[in-house]
């Protein structure tokens, strides 16, 4: 019998970047799997799946387990996590990673949940300890703070946002096995139908790729004073972000927030107001250069700022718009 | 029909009192909301129940102090209150939180049309409780819904997924997250709140008469353990500036303007 251990990474593979996600994951699983020689296995369910068992080849994958049928299309959750959860019965992983799309997100707590074991959402780090379990690192308590847990049962199953591991370059010379496996029997759940599916048209990437953004957060004070970051970032050509407790009061739409939940920015500048700095949201940011402020010094978002002021972050946000209007005129 | 709205009492506050000995959060030391996305499921439930009648069941499971969001719930119309609450049920992730909503919610409702929740709680943002609470009571569900349509005996809904706008339809009883994208939730009238405190249409259950083993509940039942809650470190070493707010912005561009104005491609020289 077979008993090579065996880590798996669900292919999400529907749109571009649920498939970056899947690379990142693989590269992470090669990590994971180097020390002990376990063998990274990549999930490729779907219709006309050729494309896809290449590129998760050469991203990492020692072995595929393809499903490759016309019930598949559509991409079916109920299917999928039937397919997922059988295959885990049989083959006992010791490890499940799955992006966290939302695709991926309710595919991985269906899982989960037939097997009956923890689900830890949203990693931002995943490391293998002397035991050999997967430590899970993921913010806890509304994001201020980290939390290493570890799985009680196996196999040991985490999410992972997009972006917060690197893809590993492709080696088309890599080859994989490919295991084919039997369409599932039963037909996609009828209770729930889709009737209608629309691609949207791609999303705004003003803030992703901002060489300057105006970040604020609750500190502010109001959906009024949170206006005049759009005169400053106007100003600075820049655009405008939002930590959730704003996008939760509604001073600005859930397009503005910036973090895990939302967009990731990587400015050359990032200036921040009011911002406490929960782990959710500093996740987001990866800016060369950063100003924050704010009327508590030890916030976690003035020490890994460059420059702190400790201010009003609303009186600091007229005061350098009157500067730079000063110093910009002409 | 019978709708039942899974609500949950979120921290206010950001930075939360925990015990670093078992790194569990001291839920009933932080001052208690409704949670933003459950107040939106709850809203859901009205206006269904509105569309549709039936009676609205408000349930929610944490410490003593968690009646507090059943109070607001049937302060805006909900007909029923539950508190789950019990020791042994501390310490519960989605997997044993799904396994005791869902032996709650067949305790309930037996007539069961619709399970609401929030798409994904402010507090720890997994999301997953929906999916598991769809898988214990075999229940055909969607999530991070943002509009709705009911008809007799389906319901079709709409939502964002990954870059696909896509409308569902789903036969009853059936299970729904509610996205925050969704309607706004309403006030709560005043004097609500106290006239639900005296209603006594609030109830507390615990595990047995649910039909839950306490010993296989909560910490027991859930598939994970926290080795340890620790502060990030923080990056960089912020140069702090403090004082009058015209001086640290002055400050700020004569120490940074260089740099900042190459960013911007504007000159930030000191005005003459």
């Amino acid at each position: 019998m077979d008993t090579t251990r065996e880590i798996w990474v669900f292919g999400d593979w529907r749109n571009y970047f649920q498939n970056r996600v899947t690379l990142q994951l693989l590269a992470k699983a090669r990590q994971l799997a180097e020390p002990s020689g376990a063998r990274v296995c990549a999930l490729a369910f779907g219709q006309g799946l050729d494309e896809w068992v290449m590129e998760y080849t050469a991203h990492g994958a020692d072995r595929l387990y393809v499903c490759d049928h016309p019930r598949l299309e559509g991409y079916p959750m109920q299917a999928f996590t039937g397919l997922v959860v059988d295959l885990a019965k049989k083959r006992q992983p010791e490890v499940i990673l799955v992006g966290a799309t939302s695709f991926g997100k309710e595919l991985a707590a269906r899982v989960a949940k037939r097997l009956g074991v923890g689900l830890t959402a949203d990693c931002v780090e995943l490391a293998l300890d002397d035991h050999g379990r997967l430590v899970q690192t993921a913010p806890a308590f509304g994001g201020n703070l980290l939390a290493e847990i570890v799985s009680t049962g196996s196999p040991q199953m985490a999410t992972v946002r997009p972006g917060a591991f690197q893809e590993q370059p492709h080696d088309y010379v890599r080859t994989a096995e490919v295991v084919h496996l039997d369409p599932p029997a039963k037909l996609p759940d009828e209770r729930l139908r889709l009737v209608e599916s629309r691609r949207l048209p791609a999303r705004q990437q003003e803030l992703e790729n901002a060489a300057v953004v105006v970040v604020g957060g609750r500190g502010l004070g109001s959906r009024k004073k949170f206006k005049n970051l759009h005169e400053l970032a106007r100003l600075l050509g820049g655009e405008v972000g939002a930590t959730r407790p704003v996008v939760h009061s509604q001073w600005a739409g859930h397009e503005a927030l910036v973090g895990q939940a939302g967009r990731q920015v990587k400015p050359k500048l990032l200036i921040s107001f009011g911002v406490s700095g929960a782990i959710q949201h500093t996740a987001g940011i990866n800016a060369d250069f950063i100003v924050a402020v704010n009327k508590n010094p030890n916030a976690v978002m003035m020490q890994m700022a460059d420059v702190g002021i400790v201010a009003d972050a609303n009186q600091t946000c007229l005061a350098l718009i009157r500067e730079l209007k000063d110093r910009l005129r002409g | 029909m019978q709708i039942v709205v899974c609500l949950k009492q979120v921290p206010q506050v950001a930075e939360l009192p925990w015990d670093p000995a078992t790194g569990r959060l001291k839920r009933d030391l932080a001052e208690g909301m409704t949670d933003p996305a459950a107040k939106r499921a709850l809203e859901a439930g009205l206006l269904l129940k509105a569309a549709g009648g039936g009676e609205l069941i408000a349930l929610t499971m944490g410490p003593p102090p968690a009646e507090e969001v059943l109070r607001q719930a049937i302060a805006l119309g909900a007909d029923q209150g539950f508190l789950l609450c019990h020791p042994a049920l501390a310490g519960a992730d989605t997997l044993a939180t799904s396994q005791a909503l869902g032996a709650a919610i067949r305790h309930l409702a037996p007539d069961l049309g619709l399970v609401l929740l929030g798409a994904a709680s402010s507090d720890s943002e997994t999301g997953h409780l929906g999916a598991q609470l769809a898988e214990e009571l075999d229940l055909a569900a969607a999530l991070n819904v943002e509009q709705w349509q009911l008809s007799p005996r389906a319901l079709r809904v709409q939502r964002v997924s990954d870059g696909f706008l896509e409308t569902l339809e789903l036969d009853l009883p059936a299970l729904l997250t509610i996205s925050t994208q969704a309607p706004a939730p309403r006030d709560t009238p005043l004097g609500g709140l106290e006239d639900a405190f005296a209603s006594g249409r609030i109830t507390r259950l615990g595990p047995e008469e649910i039909g839950l083993d306490p010993a296989r509940s909560g910490l027991a039942a859930s598939g994970g353990r926290m080795l340890r809650v620790y502060s990030p470190a923080a990056q960089k070493r912020a140069v702090l500036m403090r004082g009058a707010v015209k001086k640290s912005v002055q400050e700020l561009l004569a120490r940074h303007g260089d740099r900042l104005g190459g960013i911007i491609g504007r000159d930030l020289g000191a005005a003459e």
